[in-house]
């Protein structure tokens, strides 16, 4: 360009780094890091822990609290939030439990019929907050208490499982699948976990649709004008966050074979604190699939050390909060 | 040796990547207005923040009245009377709160010592009386986010005086300005500098320096390069110091071809401000809509784009009837967009360089199943920033540690690798240096060439003489006359766009 300065350019950016930032440092790695001293911490105290089939057991126990944190991860790029992503998980289970048990139905359908709730869901949300402009935080909350509350009133507020005793008195005919076992047993519950992470991985960093979603968690008036689709991209999110966390309710059905009431809900928190975690791994900066996987990772190794250092269960909470609190610091506590 | 009130010496700071201020220095006396000049990125804000304790990672040394002093937090700079009011006013305001309590935050928050009780009465009290004194005609009682961005820098200011204040800087703050509202900021200049007020004042307007200024400072590349009185200096002297070259003429000149009629706009309202506005844009042409601010142009453009409610009026793209409903729709038809207030409207702070730049038109950077074209991206980037003379470190850095011409030239240059019939500008040169200017008059005069059709709205009048083909003047939503701006003075603009007629 004609007017481009001179010397005006050629002789700014001098390499002015002033050695290492440990911030900066603590910030990219410091998740990692903390997994690394965990790991070393725990081997230590007991060397069955780096065996391979603690490690199996690990990352079984992450599987579903990271598919539903997958979820959450979504919403939470287009800055949205969605709480009632527990209780979306409560209420596949039921619905898959209950489709073979009281309806007998085939695997798919009993799994088709549940995500279809969960996606009926996901668009009551994307509706209340895209349309009618409720903040997300309020409705999600809102929704949480009504989808739980729908759950419950659909299992009568009672277990199900098989051969279960039926209000009229009979036993129930239905039979849960074998096929249907399979999905929440190593390996293949381990394999869904990863494949899911890796596709939201690649759709949100590498696909244009994953950008658009970033953009608008980034500046939504922006994203408008820059002619973004933002309400189409909001409610798929919204979707989408409904969807994984009713494949976590199915896997988590075909783990217990059972339909416990709320069984969803403890997943929820779990899932907040890996997303957030994950908020920071290598430096990202937003939301993103690999980072929610590493949080979970952090989290399920903490639950698996502490009991095998045989801390009491109910003084779990204390560390595991903790914990999360001290990856937030480095989340946060990076210089201005 | 005389002492100045104000002298700095020798800053130096770093940033990741970039050395912002690089020995630099400034002085300044008691009651001088004393204006700070330089391009985009030269480091004015980032020196004023060194002045104001924003950062505390620089090397050098301040002295006030001759005594070194040490300023390295906010409160520092505030024991020793400066003030600031910062670039980005929505920054420093909070909306839901009343004028006053904005006035009276500092008091608010230090002065309440053992007080537990906010005494409201006593707050809008003195609050107004800090209004009245700079003769501001806002109540102190009323809602800051009902405020226009010209009170609410009124309200900066106001603060800034209300707790003690010997040194005042002001960046950039006519940027968003009117011509009446620029002249209300500076009749409360020279009141302050009659009360020994010192006063920093940052502009790229460099016409007005010469009506408000006792002596400027330039700075090129975070050094120190000039002071001198402004009564020695031209508006061409000073170009080519903060350039570092000689600049020939502000707008290039580009021979184009004017077309078919491309873009017609018939009647266009909107529920508030836009009334029955009709304008055609031919290919090959850069119309003007030209208004003062408040005028109207940034609704009319907004309502063309589909970023408006209830649109009625028609909008006729290559004479098929098209009506953008959302701006999505709108970029569909063939649209494209720059809006005025970047900050909200434009960019993605926390965004990369090469993010923000291909935001509006990723489709052009995909490959199979929409999935990211990383490498094409990057290219076209580079190329962008190149052409801008974006002042950037790396394609990777995010926006938010860019200056603020710079954030600019970033949410411009995101439209112009967009391929659209129909460019709309809304005051795309706010706060950009003259060397950019030109870079930016340059592009789109090439858009204009290569046969699109562009709407240039803005407020700089001087601009719309220098690259539109024809006017429109706007005027309380309204076109009120069409001028060819071969044949018309800057005056005559203004004359329109004040509410002036024909006789
Ligand atoms: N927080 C930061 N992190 C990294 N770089 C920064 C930061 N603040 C400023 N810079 C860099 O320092 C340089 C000077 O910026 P500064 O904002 O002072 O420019 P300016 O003279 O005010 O420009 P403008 O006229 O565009 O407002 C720029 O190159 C900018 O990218
Ligand atoms: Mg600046």
């Amino acid at each position: 360009m004609s007017s481009k300065s001179g010397d005006a350019n050629l002789s700014s950016p001098k390499q002015g780094k002033s050695g290492f930032d440990f911030f900066q440092f603590l910030y990219k790695y410091g998740t990692i890091i903390t997994i690394v001293l965990l790991i070393i911490i725990f081997s230590i105290a007991n060397p069955s822990f780096l065996q391979m089939n603690n490690i199996i057991n690990i990352l079984r126990s992450i599987s579903i609290v990271t598919i539903i944190a997958i979820g959450l991860t979504i919403s939470l790029s287009v800055n949205g939030f969605d709480l009632s992503i527990g209780s979306v998980a409560s209420l596949a289970n039921a619905v898959v439990i209950s489709m073979f048990v009281w309806h007998s139905q085939p695997t798919v359908i009993a799994i088709i019929v549940a995500l279809v709730c969960a996606l009926l869901v996901g668009l009551l949300n994307a509706f209340l907050i895209v349309k009618v402009r409720i903040p997300d935080m309020l409705l999600t909350l809102a929704t949480m208490f009504v989808v739980q509350g729908v759950a419950l009133t659909y299992t009568r507020s009672a277990t199900i499982s098989e051969n279960m005793i039926m209000p009229d008195g009979s036993y129930a005919e239905g039979k849960i699948p074998d096929t249907f076992g399979m999905i929440g047993k190593v390996p293949l519950i381990i394999i869904i976990m990863f494949v899911i992470v890796i596709l939201v991985h690649i759709f949100l960093t590498y696909t244009k649709h994953g950008r658009y979603m970033y953009v608008i968690g980034g500046n939504q008036e922006a994203a408008r004008l820059s002619g973004i689709a933002v309400n189409k991209y909001k409610v798929l999110a919204y979707v989408l966050s409904a969807l994984f966390a009713a494949i976590g309710g199915i896997v988590l059905a075909s783990r217990v074979m059972t339909a416990e009431i709320n069984a969803g809900s403890s997943y929820l928190m779990d899932a907040v604190a890996a997303a957030f975690i994950g908020l920071s791994v290598l430096g990202a900066g937003k939301p993103n699939a690999f980072g929610t996987f590493i949080g979970a990772v952090l989290i399920g190794i903490l639950a698996n050390g502490l009991v095998m250092m045989s801390v009491p269960y109910y003084a779990m909470d204390i560390v595991k909060g903790a914990v999360f609190a001290s990856a937030l610091a480095l989340t946060y506590y990076k210089m201005k | 040796m005389m002492t100045m009130a104000l002298e700095m010496k020798d800053i130096t700071i770093d940033f990741p990547g970039v050395r912002a201020l690089d020995q630099a220095s400034f002085q300044m006396d008691a009651g001088d207005v004393h204006a700070l000049i330089g391009a985009n990125g030269a480091g004015k804000s980032t020196l004023m923040k060194v002045l104001s304790g924003a950062y505390t990672h620089y090397t050098g040394t301040i002295l006030i009245d001759g005594k070194e002093v040490s300023i390295r937090s906010p409160k520092d700079a505030k024991d020793y009377g400066i003030q600031i009011v910062y670039q980005e006013v929505d920054t420093a305001l909070i909306p839901y709160l009343t004028v006053g309590e904005n006035i009276m935050l500092n008091h608010l928050v230090s002065d309440m010592g053992k007080k537990q009780w906010v005494n409201y009465q006593e707050i809008h009290h003195n609050a107004s009386k800090v209004l009245e004194e700079l003769q501001i005609s806002v109540s102190s009682r009323q809602l800051v986010s009902s405020l226009t961005l010209a009170e609410k820098q009124m309200v900066l200011i106001a603060r800034a005086i209300s707790s003690k204040c010997r040194f005042l800087i002001l960046d950039e703050p006519t940027a968003p300005l009117s011509k009446s509202e620029t002249d209300q900021l500076f009749r409360i200049v020279r009141q302050l500098q009659a009360d020994h007020v010192g006063i920093i004042f940052i502009s790229h307007r460099l016409q007005e320096l010469f009506e408000i200024c006792d002596n400027i400072t330039v700075m090129r590349n975070g050094r120190f390069i000039s002071e001198e009185s402004i009564k020695s200096v031209t508006v061409n002297d000073i170009v080519e110091k903060m350039l570092g070259k000689k600049m020939d003429e502000q707008f290039p000149r580009m021979e184009k071809t004017i077309g078919e009629p491309v873009f017609e706009v018939a009647y266009l309202k909107d529920t508030d401000k836009v009334n029955d506005v009709s304008f055609t844009v031919h290919s090959g042409e850069v119309i003007g809509l030209a208004g003062l601010v408040g005028a109207g142009k940034t609704e009319i453009c907004k309502a063309l784009f589909g970023a408006a409610e209830k649109v009625e009026g028609s909008i006729k793209l290559n004479g098929k009837i098209i009506r953008p409903k959302t701006p999505n729709h709108a970029v569909r038809q063939g649209l494209a967009f720059v809006p005025e207030e970047r900050r909200k409207e434009g960019i993605l702070v926390e965004e990369d360089v090469k993010t923000n730049i291909t935001s509006a038109n990723l489709n052009q950077f995909t490959r199979y199943f929409s999935f990211l074209n990383f490498s094409k991206e990057k290219k076209v980037a580079a190329q962008m920033v190149d052409q801008l003379d974006v002042k950037t470190p790396t394609i990777e850095t995010k926006l938010q540690n860019l200056s603020g011409g710079n954030q600019q030239k970033v949410a411009i240059g995101k439209w112009l690798v967009t391929d659209a019939d129909v460019y709309i500008f809304d005051e795309p040169t706010k706060g950009v240096d003259v060397g950019s200017k030109k870079d930016i008059f340059t592009l789109i005069l090439e858009l204009a060439k290569r046969g699109k059709a562009v709407i240039y709205a803005s407020g700089e009048l001087s601009e719309i003489i220098g690259i539109t083909d024809r006017a429109y003047v706007i005027f309380d939503g309204q076109v009120v006359k069409e001028v060819k701006t071969k044949e018309v003075t800057e005056e005559d603009l203004l004359y329109y766009s004040t509410g002036g007629r024909d006789e």
